[in-house]
């Protein structure tokens, strides 16, 4: 599994000009979150692609290649916090929910609940939530909705802009 | 200086002017209008009218290939833009810069399904190098300025501009500035390579016992002909060029083995094949070339030069990648090469070997005349006799499909910007419309355009428009009254099952079609004919004629590359191939 975070200008079709990027390439996204940053102007993305086999580099270069992308990295390379919530809502009560979370380590809170349904979230890795999810029954299930992974490096490092690039014509 | 006010229509065709463009192609429509208004009323820009929107895109095509500058193009919204739409991708695939200029409805009706509302930001997305939908209409200059930069710079290609109507109202005007320098953030330009990785490529070369200089269209683009010619003298190696790369090392050099890939020569091809060392200058290792990628240059040791990083380890993983300007890098590389003691002698034997290969199976001229003992003409000896009649200086635009191939390989190029074609999409009826761009940019030049009676059928109507602007082009029509191309593999893969293929009973009589339009046309159908037509053709400076020449139906383009083989593996005519 990688993960790639980039920056793009803040701009009208920037996202669908990465996104349509991986269906063109046929590429496949597992799973995308986006929002605009401190910098009003950029918008910072997270994207997983699960794909064993897929040519991360040459996905670098193409995302990179897009006027409206500002700059790209891989986290999988580096090293990396990658968090994802998830909110779920199954047909268990509060108790049985709380049993069964019992065995994990999450940061996870009630948000609703009744006598036939319990929502709650639940916050961390990636991979830790897709074991929580296989250990569900699919009828127990009411509805289930993530984040997509957020991720960024450790260290006081930041994924940089450079400055503007200046193209004089005299 | 005074203030100059104009509205978002005045003010696009002002900075198209100041941007230095004198002539765009075009059709008008309602979204287009005020732009339309803003035309008529200057006159630093000229407008050619054209008879459908694809053809104005493939003449601007056409114009910049043989310039180097960028082509200009202006459609309305909805039927104008998506008409406008194949030649964008054909300039898209071949790395083309264009800049076109798109009206789209009125912004409160944008999602509205309104009249001639088409999503062109989103139609065009996946075959532009960039594109702007203008919001305000004060960024116009900003945005073509912006538009033409990338276009032009890096690895070139097709923008997209699209201009909501409301945004071009004569009614409003605003304070036009056109700007001095522009703000791109993070749009990286590759210019000259590293050293260490220059000093890398030099010891590769010096060290190669085989190597070969392969150079494609981004060595055109860059315009490293004259590098490139240097660098291949400092070698003394073999030097093919692709398809769209022909001309950028002179077809009538003794070190030239002639055109590489699926229809390249026999010599050309082998030379890749047993290659220790190729070197790719502007080319992508495209499939039409590589073949079985897996099968290819498994001798070689590779160097890739490309303005583009994402061509680089893209099909075939390379030793020594240099993203760079071709025409800096390898002037890098030469003067590099100059400061050694190098001796290219050692590459004779080398070079003798791909001359031998040519010897035993190259395109060999008069083999074809005696093959030929009636007066059936062959496709081959058309391009030939437009060679001779030309002296091999016109500048060539041709369709898709056998007489592309044919004309590739007989129509031997000694300049860059000479041959221009549809390489990457292949787009029939590119020719005509492409030649009318490139005579407008060299009027006093002879402008030829080999084409097959099936593709010259998918752009006809501009024959309309180069009687309006007396464009005197020379059309070659290979008439073999079938899809030729196509034929030939349902001869060799489809056991001559002829799948739709076949028009001979409804084809227009092109001479008095020619001369509906007020051109002149001619029809050849013996080859005891043929020379003397070519030169009538040619010698009737000022008309345009359309020179039908009736051809052997059945002939084949050869040497063909084996499907999913290596290089070495060709078809070399009906009879002969290299593989068991």
């Amino acid at each position: 599994m990688n993960h790639i975070a980039l920056l793009m200008e803040n701009q009208p079709g920037a996202l669908s000009r990465v996104i349509g990027l991986f269906s063109q390439r046929g590429y496949n996204i597992d799973s995308l979150s986006v929002a605009p940053t401190q910098d009003e102007t950029l918008s910072r993305l997270t994207m997983t692609i699960a794909e064993e086999g897929a040519d991360i580099n040459q996905i670098l270069k193409q995302l990179y290649k897009l006027v409206d992308v500002v700059m790209v990295q891989n986290l999988s390379e580096a090293d990396a916090l990658t968090l994802e919530l998830a909110i779920i809502k199954l047909n268990k009560t509060k108790a049985d929910v709380e049993g069964f979370l019992k065995n994990y380590e999450f940061e996870r809170e009630i948000l609703d609940e009744k006598d036939n349904y319990t929502v709650f979230k639940v916050l961390g890795d990636t991979q830790e939530i897709e074991n929580l999810l296989s250990e569900l029954k699919k009828e127990e299930f009411l509805e289930v909705t993530r984040s997509g992974t957020l991720g960024m490096t450790k260290g006081n490092e930041s994924l940089a802009t450079n400055d503007q690039t200046k193209i004089s014509y005299d | 200086m005074a203030k100059i006010m104009t509205s978002g229509g005045e003010a696009l065709i002002r900075a198209l002017a100041d941007e230095n463009v004198d002539i765009i192609f075009g059709y008008p429509g309602g979204a287009a209008l005020h732009i339309y208004d803003a035309i008529y009323q200057q006159d630093r820009v000229q407008h050619i009218l054209v008879r459908h929107e694809q053809a104005a895109t493939h003449a601007a095509d056409g114009f910049a290939r043989a310039t180097g500058k960028p082509g200009v193009c202006l459609v309305t919204s909805g039927p104008g833009a998506t008409n406008a739409i194949t030649g964008i991708a054909t300039a898209y695939m071949d790395s083309i810069p264009l800049v076109v200029i798109s009206g789209q409805v009125a912004n409160h009706l944008i999602g509205t399904d309104a009249f001639q509302e088409t999503d062109m930001m989103g139609i065009s997305r996946p075959i532009v190098k960039h594109s702007f939908l203008v919001q305000k209409p004060e960024e116009i200059p900003v945005i073509v300025k912006k538009a033409f930069h990338i276009a032009t710079s890096g690895r070139p290609g097709p923008v997209v501009i699209d201009v909501p109507k409301n945004l071009t109202d004569p009614n409003e005007k605003f304070e036009y500035k056109f700007p001095s320098d522009l703000y791109l953030r993070s749009f990286a330009l590759y210019d000259e390579a590293e050293n260490t990785e220059v000093k890398k490529a030099v010891k590769l070369l010096t060290e190669s016992k085989r190597p070969v200089i392969y150079a494609g269209g981004g060595a055109i683009n860059s315009n490293a002909a004259e590098e490139i010619y240097e660098f291949g003298k400092l070698m003394g190696c073999p030097v093919t060029n692709t398809l769209m790369g022909l001309g950028v090392y002179p077809a009538s050099d003794e070190q030239y083995v002639g055109m590489l890939g699926m229809h390249g020569t026999y010599e050309a091809n082998m030379v890749m094949h047993e290659a220790d060392l190729i070197m790719a200058i502007g080319a992508r290792f495209d499939d039409r070339i590589t073949n079985n990628p897996n099968k290819f240059g498994l001798q070689a040791k590779k160097i890739h030069i490309d303005s583009d990083p994402s061509s680089i380890d893209k099909i075939i993983n390379v030793d020594v990648a240099m993203t760079g300007n071709a025409k800096k890098v390898i002037s890098q590389i030469n003067k590099e090469l100059k400061t050694l003691n190098f001796d290219n002698k050692k590459f004779d034997s080398w070079m003798k070997k791909a001359l031998q290969w040519r010897a035993e199976h190259g395109l060999n001229h008069n083999m074809l005349n005696q093959k030929n003992p009636g007066d059936i003409i062959l496709p081959q000896q058309v391009i030939q006799s437009a060679y001779k009649a030309t002296d091999g200086k016109a500048f060539v635009t041709s369709d898709v499909g056998q007489h592309q191939m044919f004309a590739a390989q007989y129509y031997h190029f000694n300049e860059p910007r000479k041959w221009i074609n549809s390489g990457g999409l292949g787009t029939m009826g590119f020719g005509l419309p492409a030649a009318m761009g490139v005579k407008f940019a060299f009027p006093d030049e002879t402008v030829a355009c080999i084409t097959g009676e099936g593709s010259i059928q998918m752009c006809i109507q501009e024959l309309s428009t180069c009687g309006q602007y007396g464009l005197p082009i020379k059309i070659i029509n290979l008439n073999n009254r079938a899809l030729g191309m196509v034929k030939q593999w349902q001869d060799m893969q489809y056991g001559g099952r002829y799948s739709s293929i076949s028009y001979e009973d409804s084809l227009p009589d092109f001479i008095k079609l020619a001369e509906s339009y007020g051109h002149v046309g001619i029809k050849v159908e013996k080859l005891s004919e043929l020379e003397a037509a070519m030169e009538e053709c040619f010698a009737l400076k000022d008309k345009l004629v359309f020179l039908d020449v009736y051809v052997d139906p059945d002939e084949h383009v050869y040497p063909m590359l084996k499907a999913g083989g290596d290089m070495s593996e060709m078809f070399l005519s009906k009879t002969e191939k290299t593989f068991e």
